[in-house]
Parts: C-alpha cells; sequence; structure tokens
C-alpha cells in the first residue's frame, strides 16, 4: 500500500482515509439495504405465518416494496409534538442509528472477511449497542408523551437488565477462544456443527441459548416487545415521530436484527468456517455467513409472529431469577469444563458430537409434530357462494 | 434525599382511539409509573340514541337497530328483540323457523367468541392467533351471507320466525365447515392457549370472585368464568334449547385463581366446542315445513309490558318492552352484558399493570356499542 501511495506521490493516510471512506460507505449501503430486505423478508414470512400473502405488487414478489416505504416516509411531514424537547426528539434517532450501525465495523462477512478487527471486537459491539438505550430513552422524554415515557422507562429497564445476560451469555466462548476479537471466536471453531461454539459442550450451549433470550430482548423482539408493545402502549417511544426521523428507527430496528443474527452466528454458529477443501473458495463464505445469519433471523422472525409478549415484571423476572444465575452457572461450568479438557483433550471429541445429536433429536421431534399437524390439516373448506 | 422528592399520580388518557380498548372506550388512569391507582372508564362515545330511536319506528322496523346494538354478534341480538315481541303477542313460531334460530345464533356465537378470544391474543402481543381467528370467522360470515346476504348486520330474524330459508347446499357446506373448524380451533388453542406465556399473562390477574360477579352483575361467560354456573339457556331455556344435549364450561381456577382472566378466557374457547355440537345436533334434526308464522304486517302489541331475557355471546341480553298497543313501542330499554362488565373494571383493576388492564379488559369481551348503545 505504501509503494502504492509513493508511486502515486500522495500521502499514506490520505490513501488510507480514502479505503476507508470507501469500506464505511459500502458496510452502510449494503447495512441499509439489508434492513431494508429484512422488512420485506418478515413482512412476507408473517404474510405466509397468517394466511395472507404480504406485499407481492412492487417490484418481484414485491421486494422493493422498502424503496416504496421509504419514499412514503421520506415525503411526510416532518412533525415535533409541542412542548417536546427539541433536542432530545431530534437526536434520538441518529444514536438509535449509531448504536445499531457501528457494530458493523467488527461484524465479519466470511472467513478473514471483517471491516477491522479490533482487538476488543467483542467488547466494543456490547459496549457500542447500548447507545441505543440512550435513544430510546430520550426518544421517550423528548417526546412529550406519556406513553412514549412509560415505552422509553420500559426500554430502558429492559436493554440494561439484559446487557448481562447477553455479555455473561457470550463469556463461555471468549473463554474457550481466548480472544475477545470475532475473527478469533470464529476460528476458535471448525466448520463442522460440532465443531461450533453452540454445539461445543452443554455449558456453551447454555450460554447460547441465554445469548439468544437476551439478544431477542436487547433487540426489543417479542416475545420481549415491550418498549413499542402496539396494544399496549400504541407504539411505544417512536409514537410521535414520523417522516425521515420514523424511516430511521424502522432503518434501525430491522438493521438490529441483522447484527443479532451476524454475532450468533460468528460466535456460536462457526461464522463463515469451511472445511479445508473449500477453503480457496473464499465467496462460499460470505454465502455461508450470511445464509446462517438469515436463518437466525427467519428464526427471530418465526418468533415474533408466535408468541404473545411478557409482562414487565415477569421480563425483569426471567432476567434477573433465571437467566443471570444459568449464565454465572455456564460460565463456571466452561472454566472446569476447560480444566478438564486440558487434562484429556479426548473429551472435546465426545461432547460436540454428543450435543449435536440432541439437537438433532429435537429437531426430528420437531419435524414430527410439524408433519402430523400437516396431516390433520389436510380438510379443505370452501363456504363460499 | 428521597424523603424530599415530592411525587404525585401520573394522569394517562387511554382511548379512545387506542388499540386494546376495543372501540372507543376511554379509560382515565391515575397511575403510579406503571402500576394503576385507579381506573375511570368514560363511556358514551358510541351513543346512538338506539333506545331513543325505537319509540319513533315501527315494531317490526326495530330489528335492523337491533344488529347495531352489538354488531359482533348481531343474529343473536335480533333473536332476544323478535322473542320479546313474540312473547309479548303471543306468537307460536313454526319448528324449523326455531331450529334455523339456533343454527344461525350458535354459528354467530362462535364468530364472536372468535373475536374475543383473537382480541385477547392480539392484546397479548400475539398476533398471528388473531389473524387465525378472524379466518375462521370468515368460514362463517360466508355461510351466514349465504343464508341472508349479509355479513355483519344480519337482519335475519323477523318477529314470527326468519327472513328466508337455509339455502339448498347449506347443511352439507355447514358441515364441511365444522369438520375444519374442530381442528382449527384445537391449533388455534395449541398455539396460544395453552402457551406458558399467554398463561402466565391471564391465570391469577383480574380476579372475580363468585360474590363479586354477582354483586356486579355480570353475565355470561365472565360470570360462569367465576365459578357460577348460570347459562339462560339451560335454565330459563328459550326457542329448542331444552331438547338439545350442550354443557355449560365454567371456571375452574385451573391454571391460578378461581375467576382470574384465564377462566373467562378458556370458557370462551370451552363454548365454542359446546356451539358446535349444538349446530350438529340441529343440523341433523333439522324439520321441514314453514319458517315464519303468520303475522300482521302493521303489529299492534297489547298493552302491557315484557321484560325477556336470552343468552347472547356477552351473555344475557335483556329487551324491556312496554306497549300502548301502537305501531311503535312506547318505551324500549336494552340490558346488555358489556356495560355490567365495564362497572367492575375500576374495582378489579387496582394495583394492576397498564398491560394488566389490557389483559383484563380483552378477557371481559367489552363491546364499546353494546356498552353504549
Amino acid at each position: 500500500m505504501e509503494a502504492f501511495a509513493v508511486s502515486l506521490g500522495v500521502h499514506i493516510y490520505l490513501v488510507k482515509a480514502i479505503i476507508m471512506f470507501i469500506i464505511a460507505a459500502l458496510s452502510v449501503t449494503f447495512m441499509a439495504v439489508i434492513s431494508g430486505l429484512t422488512t420485506w423478508f418478515e413482512r412476507r414470512i408473517a404474510g405466509r405465518m397468517q394466511s395472507r400473502i404480504g406485499p407481492n405488487r412492487v417490484g418481484p414478489q414485491g421486494l422493493l416494496q422498502f424503496v416504496a416505504d421509504a419514499v412514503k416516509l421520506f415525503m411526510k411531514e416532518d412533525l415535533i409534538p409541542k412542548g417536546a424537547d427539541r433536542l432530545l426528539f431530534k437526536m434520538s434517532p441518529y444514536l438509535c442509528m449509531i448504536g445499531v450501525f457501528a457494530p458493523f465495523v467488527v461484524l465479519p462477512w466470511g472467513m478473514g472477511i471483517i471491516a477491522a478487527d479490533l482487538n476488543v471486537g467483542v467488547l466494543y459491539l456490547i459496549s457500542i449497542t447500548a447507545l441505543v438505550v440512550v435513544g430510546t430513552l430520550m426518544a421517550g422524554w423528548g417526546s412529550n408523551n406519556k406513553w412514549s415515557l412509560l415505552g422509553g422507562m420500559r426500554s430502558a429497564a429492559q436493554i440494561v437488565s439484559y446487557e448481562i445476560p447477553v455479555a455473561m451469555g457470550l463469556l463461555p466462548s471468549i473463554l474457550f477462544a481466548g480472544s475477545l476479537s470475532m475473527i478469533g471466536l470464529m476460528n476458535a471453531q471448525g466448520w463442522a456443527p460440532w465443531q461450533w461454539s453452540a454445539f461445543q459442550n452443554p455449558f456453551t450451549m447454555i450460554a447460547f441459548l441465554i445469548f439468544f433470550t437476551g439478544s431477542l430482548a436487547e433487540g426489543n423482539r417479542v416475545p420481549f416487545d415491550l418498549p413499542e408493545a402496539e396494544s399496549e402502549l400504541v407504539s411505544g417511544f417512536n409514537t410521535e415521530y414520523s417522516g425521515f426521523r420514523f424511516a430511521v428507527y424502522f432503518l434501525a430496528e430491522w438493521a438490529n436484527l441483522y447484527v443479532i443474527g451476524a454475532l450468533t452466528t460468528a460466535v456460536f454458529l462457526g461464522g463463515g468456517n469451511l472445511p479445508e477443501a473449500l477453503q480457496p473458495y473464499w465467496y462460499l463464505s460470505i454465502f455461508l455467513f450470511l445464509l446462517k445469519t438469515f436463518f437466525i433471523m427467519f428464526v427471530i422472525i418465526w418468533l415474533r409472529w408466535t408468541l404473545p409478549r411478557f409482562r414487565i415484571d415477569q421480563l425483569m423476572d426471567l432476567s434477573w431469577k433465571y437467566l443471570l444465575p444459568l449464565s454465572f452457572i455456564a460460565f463456571f461450568g466452561q472454566a472446569v469444563y476447560m480444566l478438564i479438557d486440558h487434562q484429556f483433550p479426548v473429551i472435546d471429541m465426545v461432547t460436540g458430537p454428543i450435543m449435536f445429536l440432541i439437537f438433532l433429536l429435537v429437531l426430528l421431534k420437531f419435524f414430527y409434530r410439524v408433519a402430523i399437524n400437516f396431516r390433520e390439516q389436510n380438510k379443505t373448506v370452501n363456504t363460499r357462494a | 434525599m428521597t424523603a424530599d422528592l415530592k411525587t404525585s399520580y401520573m394522569t394517562i388518557n387511554m382511548g379512545p382511539q387506542h388499540p386494546s380498548t376495543h372501540g372507543v372506550i376511554r379509560f382515565i388512569l391515575k397511575t403510579n409509573g406503571e402500576i394503576i391507582y385507579h381506573c375511570e372508564p368514560d363511556i358514551g362515545y358510541l351513543h346512538r340514541s338506539i333506545e331513543k330511536i325505537a319509540e319513533s319506528v315501527t315494531w317490526q322496523g326495530f330489528v335492523p337497530y337491533t344488529d347495531r346494538v352489538d354488531y359482533v354478534c348481531s343474529m343473536n341480538a335480533n333473536w332476544a328483540y323478535c322473542l320479546a315481541v313474540e312473547k309479548m303477542m303471543g306468537i307460536e313460531i313454526p319448528e324449523r323457523a326455531e331450529y334455523i334460530r339456533v343454527i344461525v345464533g350458535e354459528l354467530n356465537r362462535i364468530s364472536s367468541h372468535l373475536i374475543a378470544i383473537g382480541t385477547a391474543d392480539m392484546d397479548m402481543g400475539a398476533v398471528t392467533p388473531f389473524v387465525h381467528c378472524l379466518r375462521e370467522r370468515e368460514y362463517i360470515n360466508d355461510l351466514l351471507e349465504r343464508v341472508c346476504g349479509a355479513r355483519l348486520t344480519y337482519n335475519y330474524m323477523t318477529i314470527g320466525g326468519v327472513a328466508n330459508d337455509l339455502p339448498a347446499d347449506f347443511i352439507q357446506k355447514t358441515v364441511e365447515f365444522l369438520n375444519h373448524f374442530e381442528f382449527a380451533m384445537e391449533q388455534i388453542n395449541r398455539l396460544v392457549t395453552y402457551n406458558r406465556i399467554f398463561i402466565n399473562r391471564f391465570a391469577s390477574l383480574g380476579v372475580i370472585t363468585p360474590e363479586q360477579a354477582i354483586n356486579y352483575n355480570l353475565v355470561g361467560p365472565n360470570l360462569r368464568g367465576s365459578g357460577v354456573n348460570y347459562d339462560l339457556r339451560k335454565d330459563e331455556p328459550y326457542s329448542i334449547y331444552s331438547k338439545l344435549d350442550f354443557d355449560i364450561p365454567v371456571g375452574t381456577g385451573s391454571e391460578g385463581i378461581l375467576g382470574d382472566c384465564y377462566d373467562r378466557y378458556i370458557v370462551r374457547a370451552k363454548e365454542i366446542k359446546e356451539s358446535v355440537k349444538l349446530i350438529r345436533q340441529c343440523l341433523n334434526q333439522l324439520p321441514s315445513g314453514e319458517i315464519q308464522a303468520k303475522v300482521k304486517n302493521v303489529i299492534k302489541p297489547p298493552q302491557g309490558h315484557i321484560y325477556v331475557r336470552t343468552e347472547t355471546p356477552r351473555g344475557d341480553t335483556g329487551y324491556f318492552l312496554y306497549s300502548n298497543n301502537k305501531t311503535s313501542p312506547y318505551r324500549l330499554k336494552i340490558r346488555t352484558g358489556s356495560f355490567t362488565a365495564m362497572s367492575i373494571i375500576p374495582e378489579i383493576s387496582q394495583g394492576l399493570f397498564i398491560a394488566d388492564l389490557v389483559a383484563l379488559i380483552g378477557s371481559l369481551d367489552v363491546v364499546a356499542p353494546e356498552v353504549d348503545r
């Protein structure tokens, strides 16, 4: 790079700055498109689950619906309610957006493909996503609306409580990998499912489930969507927002979905790791990574359209009484496991396949139930005249 | 430091345009954070003076208005009014008409309970079961549309019978629907009724003791949810209900305390099954013959008054009629279940979360037009 800069006759920092700028622009653009596509993804899935079609008019299969929605939102009047705290009101969407977009710096896209492999990647990610709390709290306070205030308060309480289980859930994997960097965490796992962190041993499995539950709560997704709770708080902290500001919230919410998916994939599901034979085809790893991420996103969407919502005290109970102690157990267990593993490395070969087998059995049971449902449901009815 | 802080209750306005008040009802909440200190229902936003209108329309002309008293189960509202006028005039209606009335009435009861269950689910954040409930309700709407041409406000029952006979393939289509529906209902139950999160939200919440339920004059599933076995179809049978075999589900406190929100909810879910049973029996026994008794075009019920009660999906609906032998009622008074259900909310809701109030309203199945009339 240096030689290239010298040959052009410009300073090395200028070249670096330009490259950074290009990467940032690419990430943010990708981000926006991903979150747009995710809205389409979610709405189509929701449609299928609810015996309807979902958006299918704009573009092929309704794929461009999010563009139409965004254009509509941009053309709307930007309202600021009377008596609102204008500074807080205006600032909050951008804080939310930063909180959700900044993690993209350390999110990998495949084997070794990452914008910046910070050596404290996970720590950075956990801390920067906490900005969202500040954003929602500011929106709740600044809107001069009691419902928004309740939403903002709920959001703050919820995200602060769930930060801890989420961080604790990541610890066993970090302990195993011995690294806080995303690439380090990914490299510590193999390509095969039984080499993934999630299936490594019972403790990482628990940690994975805790992390997943906690991320749902942090991302304000059902069954933990209390800050937005449509049927209780109308729309929660973003009730008073319209136009572009609302679009930003919209963007942030679905980008957050991608962040959760990507983080889960990278830390627990082997990231984009390929078998030895396939490693020259690096683009396959991007494909694999996105596939896993979208699967996790699909699961989150699926949960959203299936489950009812918790109540605020039940939500707190879950975090403080169950997830937190469990995550300590998982952390401690993982430490003990690693001690034993150090003495008898063979245990590593055994627990992984067993855990994966258990997972497969659960999956089998699930498909069995689905098959029964399908068979029983095969009674068509037409009552129309 | 906390000792010096002056705190006061926050007054929040819930409604009239709130997604969970089931229509235009307003609650003025005084809350301590999210915990309700006082809740005052403010009704009247949907008042249409239906009782006053009755005094200026003919006896038959009032039937379409009864549709609007409770548009979620207008067939049952028609029935209640027609039964009252028939009793007043001593009209015997043909047996086939009675069976048809039970069939459409129970179909309408199912669709009403589907709305109740679906909206309660949606209030708890589960949107998909709501859509599934509405999908099933669409089938019933289709069936009833084939019978009377309308999908919501049927205006099907007339004084002396029903407006028109069942279409040729109605029985076959209904049986087909019921076969499908029994499984679909089980699926909806599996999706949400037996869901742990849902049960935790509803169980031991908003407990109404049997004494309270009777004192506040709760009726229908709300009363039975508190464990009081009282159903007009069994206790004061009208129409042909005495000939039919069905059970009255009552709350048992299966998941929490007797009379909690879950009991009221599960009573509705069970009543749907009983209605299916009733419809099947009626379809099997359906006699042939006339559907309309001979009634004059202009009727003038004899001087006097009557109060007739029927069991609609929202409970005991009573019509008080006062006739002075004219072409229109001198006074008509409607007594509905939702109105009394509203009156118990302030007492029960104290100390609940706002989210719980939503659950409470959902479990009481309050319908705004029935409250205000």
